[in-house]
């Protein structure tokens, strides 16, 4: 192809600006309208499991992010050359990799939240998100479009986790990122005055109870039916 | 050409190689760092039987491990409480879980002696590493005993997958406080450890072998006392060897 054609190619195709509408939308939508928890009810076992705390559920959030976002981007880029039969098995050894890296990382850095996180990092590879995003985006779309894709839908993710850990935290334990609000607070009313945290909130249960409100909550806002 | 088999089966080995060679060098790269991660922590572990986890959290690093060097000096035993001199082992190499597969007469036990700021003669407490199964997985811990050789002085539990909230509440300074000032022996002179009972709520302070349990997380608590039980007596030997050269002392 001669310099001149490529230049009418490029002038016929301008390249779609780095955060045009659509792209925006593919970054907003699972933050509230798709939200993979609240809407599409995925990854639920994490969302129960992490949250008795901000901390590790940070920690946790910052990982699927890491993951979801580069699973797609590398499933993207090989999307033409997977051969259908073993598609699945491609992307979860793909996804396994990462989640290992993550896993090996957090180890040498950071030991607490290593063993802390354990089981559950390692419970990432079959979080529904991370290989729902890639059978439905990253197997047909390109790589930015799918790393903003993924990228979308772990902030939807990691935002419902954080909000149902703040409020695990603070009325289950009296504390926020380990810090103690509930003694603060108390203090501040006298001697005589305490506030009960309430164990309810360390179970499962607890977190079954938050999600249930935020699903309320939202689908009171958006009007959402399930069909 | 993308369906035939030798496509597949080509492709998924390549990918396979590619894999594999990601995870084995990052391994290698991050190894020492884990060795180091690993190692500290069971220091941080074994000092948590003695100070406080609060205080174990405001230090770096390199603060544990010189607290550690300072602090801790140890040994190793075996079944009879006969100290281990030979074969280079040392308290800090032996993998207590490794050698909980062992039966209990061929293990090596060892004994971290909390003393005095860089004075080993003045002893504070022995620590003993503890070892058993919970209701999920392995749970483990540190026993402090004071100088008497009977006071639980502190304990420090950890736990692989005991269910969180109720179980895994071994971990709390809360729970784990309950221990400290109990007694390992009856008047008589017998090992009797400490148990943790069944419930929550009610008062044991004036019961020397008593703590109150967790409420919903009575097996793990049975598994504490098992740990307990099991291996204070592996430790009797020992204890006693030292309970009387502290009589004898007075």
């Amino acid at each position: 192809m001669s310099a001149e054609t490529l230049e009418k190619a490029i002038e016929k195709k301008p390249a779609e600006a780095l955060l045009s509408k659509r792209r925006k939308r593919i970054v907003a939508d699972p933050l509230v309208d798709e939200n993979p928890i609240t809407v599409q009810v995925l990854g639920i076992c994490s969302a129960l499991a992490v949250t008795t705390q901000m901390q590790p559920t940070l920690v946790m959030a910052i990982s699927v992010t890491f993951v979801v976002a580069l699973a797609n981007v590398v499933i993207s880029m090989m999307r033409n050359t997977i051969p259908s039969r073993v598609r699945i098995i491609v992307q979860l050894a793909v996804v396994a990799t990462l989640v290992t890296l993550v896993s090996e990382v957090l180890k040498a850095f950071a030991y607490d939240m290593y063993k802390e996180l354990s089981v559950f990092i390692g419970l990432i590879i079959t979080n529904c998100i991370v290989m729902g995003r890639l059978e439905a985006f990253a197997m047909g779309n390109k790589p930015y479009d799918s790393m903003l894709d993924g990228l979308g839908s772990a902030l939807g993710y990691s935002w419902i986790i954080l909000t149902v850990a703040f409020f695990r935290e603070l009325w289950g334990s009296g504390s926020v990122f380990g810090i103690p609000v509930f003694d603060y607070v108390s203090s501040l009313f006298g001697p005589d005055f305490s506030l009960a945290t309430n164990g309810l909130m360390v179970t499962p249960v607890g977190a079954f109870i938050i999600l249930g409100l935020i699903v309320w909550v939202q689908r009171t806002k958006t009007g959402y039916v399930e069909h | 050409m993308q369906q035939s088999n030798t496509y597949v089966i080509v492709y998924s080995a390549v990918l396979t190689i590619i894999l594999g060679l990601l995870l084995s060098g990052s391994a290698q790269i991050l190894g020492p760092r884990q060795q180091k991660a690993i190692a500290l922590d069971k220091k941080k572990q074994i000092l948590g039987a003695v100070i406080s986890a609060e205080e174990i959290g405001a230090m770096t690093p390199d603060q544990v491990n010189e607290f550690y060097e300072n602090n801790i000096s140890s040994i190793v035993v075996d079944i009879n409480g006969k100290e281990i001199t030979d074969g280079g082992v040392t308290a800090e190499k032996v993998e207590i879980a490794k050698d909980y597969k062992k039966p209990a007469d061929q293990r090596s036990y060892p004994v971290f002696i909390y003393h005095a700021e860089g004075n080993p003669s003045e002893v504070k407490s022995y620590i003993l590493p503890l070892y058993g199964a919970g209701l999920w997985d392995a749970i483990w811990g540190y026993i402090a005993l004071e100088t008497d050789m009977n006071t639980v002085a502190g304990i420090t539990l950890a736990h692989a997958g005991e269910t969180p909230g109720l179980g895994a509440r071994i971990t709390e300074g809360e729970v784990q406080a309950r221990y400290v000032g109990k007694k390992i022996f009856d008047e008589s002179g017998e090992l009797v450890a400490v148990e943790m009972m069944k419930g929550e709520g009610k008062d044991y302070s004036t019961d020397d072998h008593k703590v109150d349990g967790m409420s919903g997380a009575t097996i793990t608590g049975n598994g504490v006392n098992n740990m307990l039980k099991a291996y204070l007596s592996h430790y009797e030997a020992y204890i006693k060897g030292k309970s009387q050269t502290a009589v004898a002392g007075l």
